[in-house]
């Protein structure tokens, strides 16, 4: 097999269209399954109560990075032609702690809210509201951010790139924090 | 579901992405395109020359709704229903804590909402397209975007904490 399939050229972009409806079905059926279409959950995770957010997204990244690692290693996947988002380290850094004061304010984030809006909860839609306007006002001021927005950047470099260790090794210490972190989610639940 | 099981299906997901597509899963690029959208209809010159408006244009003919990630949304929306609908939890209501009036929780909805969009712009991503595609691709931005926004939720929960419980 030669992969990433759409990078090769096996099908074109009205195709690819159809794929993303797809893909995004089955995204939006795990996160509701995975209860994160639940604003109140999703705020669990940041008073230590419900740590499902960090079960499921630690879960996915594991799965994801272990799938990656495999099917590079066996020559099915043409790693090189997956697009990494590039790094831009300190709007990366503010953009971060921007967002999290906005998720634990509206106790979703963008992809949830869609979940959550699409099962009938009207805070879901208030997110989504919000995420248009933030986007809208970020956009207007934009000559405003510029200059940070475009700082430090980097490139598309990864973990192992820049630590200058084999992928085989980040992998494996990826999987390992990420089974500390889920033994220590499950005392903090209990404890709660 | 189990989390770590819903965990699982969504790396299977993300990992047919980058098979099938060559790209991760994203949600607020979809916001970009919807906002570029409308503003093309009111203002189209404004959207042909200010970035980051132009950036998520489109194909000049199908416009800036013929998307990738706008339908991956649209898909987010009818999976997440379809799995609702089965499991007998498609209903009307507002998440909120035990003592926030409807009201209140709207209002911080909106304002969590408008304050994420602008990180997600600024970070150039959002939970979807930073936190789990970059994060699963070890992305060095993706991950100081993972750190930088829980280290911050866990910051300014305090703040919220009446709101939730």
């Amino acid at each position: 097999m030669n992969a990433p399939l759409y990078e090769v050229g096996a099908f074109g972009d009205t195709a690819s269209l159809g794929f993303a409806l797809v893909l995004g079905i089955a995204f939006g059926w795990f996160l509701e399954r995975g209860g994160m279409g639940n604003a109140n959950k999703l705020a669990g995770q940041f008073y230590l109560t419900d740590l499902a957010v960090f079960k499921v997204m630690f879960s996915a990244i594991v799965t994801t990075l272990l799938g990656v690692f495999w099917l590079s290693e066996l020559g099915w996947l043409d790693l090189p032609l997956v697009f990494v988002p590039p790094t831009f380290a300190i709007p990366q850094l503010l953009g971060g702690v921007v967002f999290g004061l906005g998720f634990v304010m509206g106790g979703l984030c963008p992809g949830t809210s869609c979940v959550s809006a699409s099962t009938g909860k009207t805070d879901g839609l208030m997110v989504m509201a919000g995420m248009l306007f933030g986007v809208f006002a970020f956009n207007e001021m934009f000559p405003l951010v510029e200059r940070i927005y475009r700082s430090t950047p980097m490139g598309s470099i990864t973990l192992p790139e820049l630590l200058d260790i084999p992928f085989g090794v980040a992998v494996f210490v990826v999987v390992a924090v990420a089974l500390a972190g889920f033994r220590a989610a499950e005392w903090f639940e209990a404890r709660a | 579901m189990s989390p770590y099981l819903a965990g699982v299906g969504i790396g299977m997901v993300l990992l047919a992405a980058f098979v099938i597509m060559g790209r991760g899963l994203g949600a607020s690029g979809a916001f970009s395109s919807a906002v570029a959208a409308g503003v093309s209809t009111v203002a189209p010159e404004r959207a042909r020359t200010l970035e980051p408006y132009a950036a998520y244009m489109g194909d000049e003919r199908r416009g800036p709704l013929v998307d990738w990630l706008v339908l991956e949304i649209l898909g987010v929306t009818i999976g997440g229903a379809l799995s609702a609908l089965f499991a007998g939890r498609l209903r009307r209501g507002i998440e909120r804590g035990p003592r926030t009036t409807p009201r209140a929780r709207l209002a911080y909805a909106f304002g969590g909402g408008t304050i994420m969009g602008f990180g997600a712009k600024l970070a150039r991503g959002c939970t979807s397209g930073q936190a789990l595609t970059g994060g699963a691709l070890l992305s060095v931005g993706s991950w100081i975007f993972i750190v930088a926004a829980f280290a911050a939720g866990y910051a300014f929960s305090p703040l919220f904490r009446r709101q939730w419980t």
